[in-house]
């Protein structure tokens, strides 16, 4: 077996696969806070409950409909994706006017009811979901084993994330998005659809959400906490990348996943703070986070 | 303000103030004699703890989504001194208030480089790390917590095992740290804060350090909250990770908002409110925290100003 610092191979490049992973749904998480709160203004705190929500609708189409997982990850973001709508337009639109800490205790409300309801209806101790067949097993690498779900979920990760960017920045859709973010009545005036943007917007971020669950379900077990634990890192991960860059929010959020992996080799007692030290020094030199543009 | 212009302020109070003011300790002292004590004593603690927190959201306007680190590391070192120092249960409860201030001015240090939404983030976070840092420390117990805290002698010579005793105790720190809060906001450093919180530029272009006074703020609210956290640890001979955990900042949050943001007995109304629905409803289980969520909802779509806040506006006074 050969040695990288004084570490087994495997090991390191084991935890760095894990750190990958958590750092694909920080990067998912965190780019949907940031689209929304572009648009909306609102830091959506029932993200994490809407992510619970991704992995427990592909349960459910499993259990209930007998619909498998790839379907599901269709599926499930377009179902959430929906109720996303669903909340925009008869809850959070009715936000828009006031202190943008109220919208942060709307949504934080909300996530404490949809966590609440499925608490209920499903008890807390999680349910397992199977890795698809296709994706069961591992491949070796030559430096180490790599179980074939946790390759997917990084790639498909990587896919997502990376098409939103390039809807956002490189389509005309993109470009009236931003530019309704940057000046909204102005957008309004040359004729778009405003409202209707930032509910799809809304819908978007959301569905983002859902698809990061779906891929959580089969890694982590299906239970209503999965979100709240997830969603206080995404916090700090989006303090540290700042909300202004989709690009900033994707290497923040893989990076900062590569850092926690990293930590659990040489440290383990700090891989559960690690994120929020490197938040505290990102204040301490730059206070407006890395990618951020204002303060 | 629209009251203090038509009566005479009296310590602060006006007149409206003076008597909502004679109603709570009328009903702070009436109170044990009808309901159980340690109930009361637990909405004390959660009173007191939604008054510190008011300092914040209510009179600079900055809404800490943490508050649980300052309540939980006191409720821990209070807990901690009275179990394996013997310290008196005087000196636990002032040192659960400093280590309070401590953490606040580390924390507070931090957050206050930036404001609104991120300065709630950035607390959040924050306290996310005390409670990760007492999940793993060895003197918190880890899960099972610090448990039966004796609850001593108060000066040496005050059995507070009795808890008719004990309650007043509690009244006691209620009370003084109620009239400290109050007697703050109506310094001149309490207007200060009021200015920086309607316009910061401005206050800033007047000459005034802001980031100061919040700070200065900050850590007076810390170190309420962790008196609060003290006082309950206490109470009840228990310090555990809920205390830390970022539900019971959700809960502070709540608390106030449903009494009322930025009124003087808001938070202690709300405390009433949110203590007994979960007593009533701790039978239920998750059904609490569904039911905390919609009145999360409720609030901020319907009842912004909250009920001591709906009260006020109803009477055109300042309560």
């Amino acid at each position: 077996m050969f040695m990288i610092f004084g570490i087994p191979g495997p090991l390191l490049f084991g935890q760095l696969l894990l750190g990958l992973i958590n750092g694909a749904f920080y990067a998912m998480l965190s780019l949907g806070l940031a689209i929304i709160f572009g648009m909306l203004n609102i830091i959506n705190f029932a993200h994490g409950a809407l992510f619970m929500m991704g992995a427990f609708v592909s349960w459910m189409l499993l259990n209930y409909l007998g619909i498998g997982y790839f379907p599901a990850l269709i599926l499930a973001p377009l179902i959430v994706g929906v109720f996303g709508i669903v909340l925009e337009k008869t809850i959070i639109s009715r936000l828009y006017k006031l202190d943008h800490l109220y919208g942060l205790l709307l949504t934080f409300g909300m996530a404490l009811v949809i966590e609440g309801l499925f608490r209920n209806a499903y008890g807390s101790s999680g349910m397992p979901y199977q890795i698809p067949p296709v994706l069961q097993g591992a491949t070796n690498l030559g430096f180490m084993y790599m179980p074939n779900y946790r390759g997917w979920v990084v790639l498909a990760a990587l896919v997502v994330c990376l098409s939103t960017w390039a809807i956002i920045e490189k389509t005309s859709l993109g470009a009236t998005l931003r530019a309704a973010t940057e000046n909204a009545p102005m957008v309004q005036a040359f004729g778009v659809d405003v409202p209707r943007l930032i509910t799809l917007t809304y819908a978007g971020g959301v569905a983002l959400a859902a698809f990061a669950g779906v891929l959580a379900a089969p890694i982590y077990s299906v239970n209503p906490n999965m979100g709240s634990n997830f969603i206080n890192t995404v916090f700090a991960v989006v303090v540290i990348g700042g909300m202004g860059s989709i690009m900033g929010s994707i290497i923040t959020g893989f990076g900062l996943g590569v850092i926690e992996g990293l930590t659990k080799v040489f440290y383990p007692q700090a891989s559960a703070t690690v994120v929020f030290v490197v938040m505290v020094i990102v204040l301490l030199v730059r206070p407006r986070g890395l990618f951020g543009r204002t303060a | 303000m629209a009251a203090s212009s038509r009566s005479p302020l009296v310590f602060g109070f006006s007149r409206a103030q003076l008597i909502a003011f004679a109603v709570m300790l009328a009903l702070i002292v009436a109170s044990p004699f009808v309901l159980y004590p340690v109930f009361l004593m637990q909405v004390l603690c959660a009173a007191l703890f939604a008054c510190a927190f008011n300092l914040m959201i209510g009179y600079v306007g900055l809404l800490s989504f943490g508050h649980a680190a300052f309540f939980g590391m006191g409720s821990y070192i209070a807990a901690w001194t009275m179990k394996f120092w013997h310290v008196d249960a005087s000196i636990a409860i002032i040192l659960g208030g400093l280590t309070g201030a401590a953490l606040g001015l580390v924390m507070g240090y931090l957050a206050i480089r930036r404001s609104g939404i991120y300065f709630a983030m950035i607390t959040l976070a924050l306290a996310q790390m005390v409670y990760f840092f007492c999940l793993e420390a060895p003197f918190t117990g880890g899960e099972d917590g610090i448990q039966q805290v004796p609850r001593g002698h108060l000066f040496g010579f005050i059995d507070l095992s009795n808890d008719m005793t004990m309650y007043w105790v509690v009244a006691a720190v209620f009370i003084g740290g109620f009239l400290l809060i109050h007697r703050i906001i109506h310094s001149p450093f309490g207007q200060v804060l009021k200015g920086i919180r309607e316009n910061e530029p401005r206050a800033t272009s007047l000459g005034y350090r802001t980031d100061d006074y919040k700070l200065i703020a900050f850590v007076l609210s810390c170190a309420i909250s962790g008196v609060a956290g003290g006082t309950k640890a206490l109470v009840f001979g228990i310090a555990t990770l809920t205390d830390v955990h970022y539900s019971t900042s959700g809960e502070v949050v709540l608390t106030t908002l449903l009494g009322g943001l930025g009124t003087v007995f808001g938070p202690a109304m709300g405390a009433v409110v949110v203590t007994s629905m979960e007593n009533y409803l701790a039978q239920f289980g998750a059904w609490v925290t569904v039911t905390q969520g919609a009145i999360f909802m409720i609030c901020v779509l319907a009842f912004r100003r909250g009920i001591i806040g709906e009260l006020a506006a109803k009477l055109k006074l300042a309560l």
